[in-house]
């Protein structure tokens, strides 16, 4: 073994070293950062490394939920329990409440992805948030792989896709006037799979709904979803018990399952390294509108 | 075939590495072809996108599925047909995980290009067989130079097109070889390919008989990068001060930072900079426990035996090995503003390692032509995606190196305090 063998970094542990590199720039640098935690895979992850960045010390930043309203339950139980563990503050910024002070109105297709967006807005003005976590990756989505590292928002928390600034070495560059704001990605550069290999790596406790189970479901637009209070059949649509997990956990009205009998990290990471259908192609309505629904949403100030 | 279907348990527990590179060009050379063609046969094209991109090239009216479509997701990229940013794409084999920088050949070419190669271990050029080494090609080796990319690839694409004639790939390959020997470019590997087709990508072609080298996807599994790294000069930035306040932890005081270059181990005796204070290693700590050794990309925190004042934009280094502190700085600088150029007189905001200071341009000694390399020495700005050798005065030491002796505590960035942009890249030629 020659010598330089023996500082070996796997990839793993290379993306680990950059997301943690990028969190402490964040807190060394900003005034009032906060991570973006909803209980879905890529936030626990990076909650995982928020806690490693800054032990023995305790994450020295809260957490928000932007609550749809339209949640998985045991998504919701997961999301305080992990809170209770850490000890950490939970801002929860909620739709519902928001439809009821008329910040934003119901769309008449009850979709509620859209209209998170100036709740999310409302509470960075709120609580003078001035850098926000989010566990986008460039390999979810087209509009993302152009994403920067820390990305520039402005006043109404747009993003302008054609003036981003450079991003040069680990160079950050995280300066912003007062009401401008950064949106952090830590894991920019990991995949579905580099996230699944993480969680069974470092053992980390997944909402069940990740694994294999029976759920009631219907098909809709070659999409598997779930029967639920806030998806109905429709006429014509039979509900009918199947074995589903889901990819990612989104807004439940919104968010497909898919078929699976991976009901261990093990069979998910083989399922996942197996398939060729994209996790947000396979799982969300939101992005079928067309080519460029993500890209015009992210310019309204979405993650 | 060296067929990539991820194996992730045995990926696991072998531990993949990481490689990241740039790819350069324009659509013209078959850049876009290539990297679809990359991701196709590593698996790592997914169907839903593929079937996106074939239905837009066929409303688009495009002849032949525009692969370029897969990386180019911006609607005003869609629109016209161009790439605006840097795009970043990744595939894996069993044995290493690939990070794309993908950067656009004709918009905003340098400063994207620069962008891309700064986190560079390779950068892959592409040539039209047809056409031989073009202006851009030069351009493109001549800015991997600048940055440092330690690995350099020419494909020579398209060799379907002159029925794989040996003859002219040597003519282009000779030509590149003796430019790339000039820019004193570290490794170059030069291989003929026909990305539409995949010859000599996933695996040898049986078209060129007489290329004994490897095929392009075996070569960038296989290219030596751990040893690119410096693991000679300890440089340890120190990011954030790690002190909880809390009732179960007391007494803690750890310095975390993400190892720049050099082993750091226990015992070691260091000096921080730029007290000049000694102290020895106590421990290095991680989440995970304490480790007999860091080394670079590791993020970790430093526990030093002695209380030292120590804070974020220190430097822990050797006693007898350390980097200058240095007020007076010389660089190579690409400027990346379009509102308003580089001026001698002008001040700005440099972020250098994790510390963060004021600069005064002081001076140019030239220009450069990125195309001829010619040295414009009566030059005096710096407009956008232009390059020269600038002195600066910084308002507290940088703790620098040599950039070609060491990327990380040798590159840094120019801010305008106005606007708050990144405005310039900077490598250090010199350090007083």
């Amino acid at each position: 073994m020659s010598q330089t063998a023996t500082y070996r970094v796997s990839h793993l542990d290379a993306l680990e070293a950059e997301s943690i590199f990028v969190m402490r720039e964040v807190v060394a640098e900003f005034e009032r950062p906060v991570l973006l935690f909803s209980g879905g895979k890529d936030s626990i992850v990076m909650l995982r490394l928020a806690e490693k960045a800054f032990a023995p010390g305790r994450i020295p930043f809260p957490v928000m939920h932007v609550d749809t309203g339209h949640n998985f339950a045991e998504v919701l139980q997961y999301r305080d329990k992990r809170v209770d563990e850490l000890g950490l503050n939970l801002v929860v910024a909620s739709v519902p409440e928001a439809i009821e002070s008329g910040l934003v109105r119901e769309l008449p297709d009850g979709t509620r992805n859209r209209i998170q967006t100036p709740v999310l807005l409302a509470a960075v003005e709120k609580y003078r948030f001035d850098a926000l976590f989010g566990g986008a990756r460039r390999d979810e989505e087209k509009a993302r792989a152009k994403e920067r590292m820390f990305s520039f928002r402005d006043e109404f928390g747009q993003w302008d896709p054609k003036n981003q600034r450079p991003e040069l070495w680990s160079l950050y560059n995280g300066r912003h006037a007062p009401g401008e704001s950064i949106r952090v990605f830590p894991l920019s550069n990991w995949t579905e799979l580099d996230v699944w290999h993480y969680i069974a790596r470092e053992r980390l406790e997944l909402p069940s709904i990740y694994y294999a189970h029976d759920r009631e479901v219907i098909e809709r637009d070659g999409m598997v979803y779930a029967v639920n209070e806030f998806l109905a059949a429709r006429p014509g649509e039979t509900p009918r018990i199947e074995r589903v997990r889901y990819r990612t956990v989104g807004d439940a009205s919104q968010t497909a399952a898919v078929r699976s009998d991976a009901d261990t990290v093990e069979k998910v990471i083989e399922e996942v390294a197996a398939t060729r259908i994209t996790e947000r192609g396979a799982t969300r309505g939101d992005d079928r509108v067309s080519e460029a629904a993500m890209e015009d949403r992210k310019r309204e100030g979405y993650f | 075939m060296s067929q990539s279907v991820l194996e992730p348990e045995a990926a696991a527990a072998r531990g993949m590495d990481l490689l990241r590179f740039a790819t350069a060009g324009s659509v013209d050379d078959g850049k876009s072809t290539l990297i679809g063609r990359l991701l196709y046969d590593t698996k790592s094209l997914f169907t839903d996108q593929l079937e996106a991109v074939e239905a837009v090239s066929a409303a688009r009216g495009d002849e032949y599925t525009n692969l370029a479509l897969l990386t180019d997701g911006l609607r005003a990229e869609r629109e016209q047909g161009i790439t605006i940013d840097v795009a970043y794409r990744y595939f894996a084999t069993p044995r290493r995980k690939f990070i794309i920088a993908d950067t656009p050949g004709h918009i905003q070419y340098t400063r994207n290009m620069v962008t891309g190669a700064s986190t560079a271990d390779l950068a892959l050029i592409l040539v039209d067989a047809r056409k031989g080494l073009v202006e851009q090609s030069r351009r493109h080796a001549f800015l991997c130079s600048l940055l440092r990319v330690p690995h350099l690839v020419l494909c020579v694409n398209k060799m379907d097109l002159v029925d794989w004639d040996q003859d002219v790939y040597n003519e282009i390959a000779d030509e590149f070889t003796s430019f790339a020997a000039k820019l004193d470019a570290p490794d170059l590997t030069v291989i003929p390919i026909s990305a539409l087709n995949g010859d000599n990508i996933a695996t040898r072609s049986e078209k060129s008989p007489w290329y004994e080298g490897p095929s392009l996807l075996h070569h960038l599994e296989h290219v030596h990068i751990a040893s690119d790294r410096n693991l000679v000069d300890v440089r340890f930035p120190v990011q954030y001060v790690i002190r909880p306040q809390s009732t179960t932890v007391t007494d803690y005081r750890g310095y975390a930072g993400q190892v720049a270059s050099g082993v750091l181990k226990p015992g070691d005796e260091v000096m921080v900079l730029p007290s000049g204070f000694t102290s020895t290693i106590a421990e290095i700590d991680t989440a995970d426990g304490p480790v007999a050794e860091a080394f670079p990309p590791m993020s970790v925190t430093v526990r030093l035996a002695d209380e030292i004042d120590i804070s974020r934009g220190d430097m822990i280094c050797r006693p007898h090995n350390a980097p200058a502190v240095a007020q007076d700085i010389e660089a190579m600088i690409c400027w990346m503003d379009e509102s308003a150029p580089l001026r001698v007189g002008a001040k700005y905001a440099v972020k250098h390692t994790t510390r963060t200071a004021r600069a005064v341009v002081r001076g140019m000694q030239y220009r450069l032509d990125v195309n001829t390399l010619h040295r414009d020495e009566t030059a005096d700005e710096l407009k956008l995606n232009e390059i020269g050798r600038v002195k600066l005065r910084t308002t507290v030491p940088l703790l620098a190196d040599e950039y070609r002796r060491n990327r990380t505590t040798g590159g840094f960035i120019l801010i305008d305090e106005t606007t708050n942009r990144t405005v310039a890249a900077g490598m250090i030629i010199e350090a007083l």
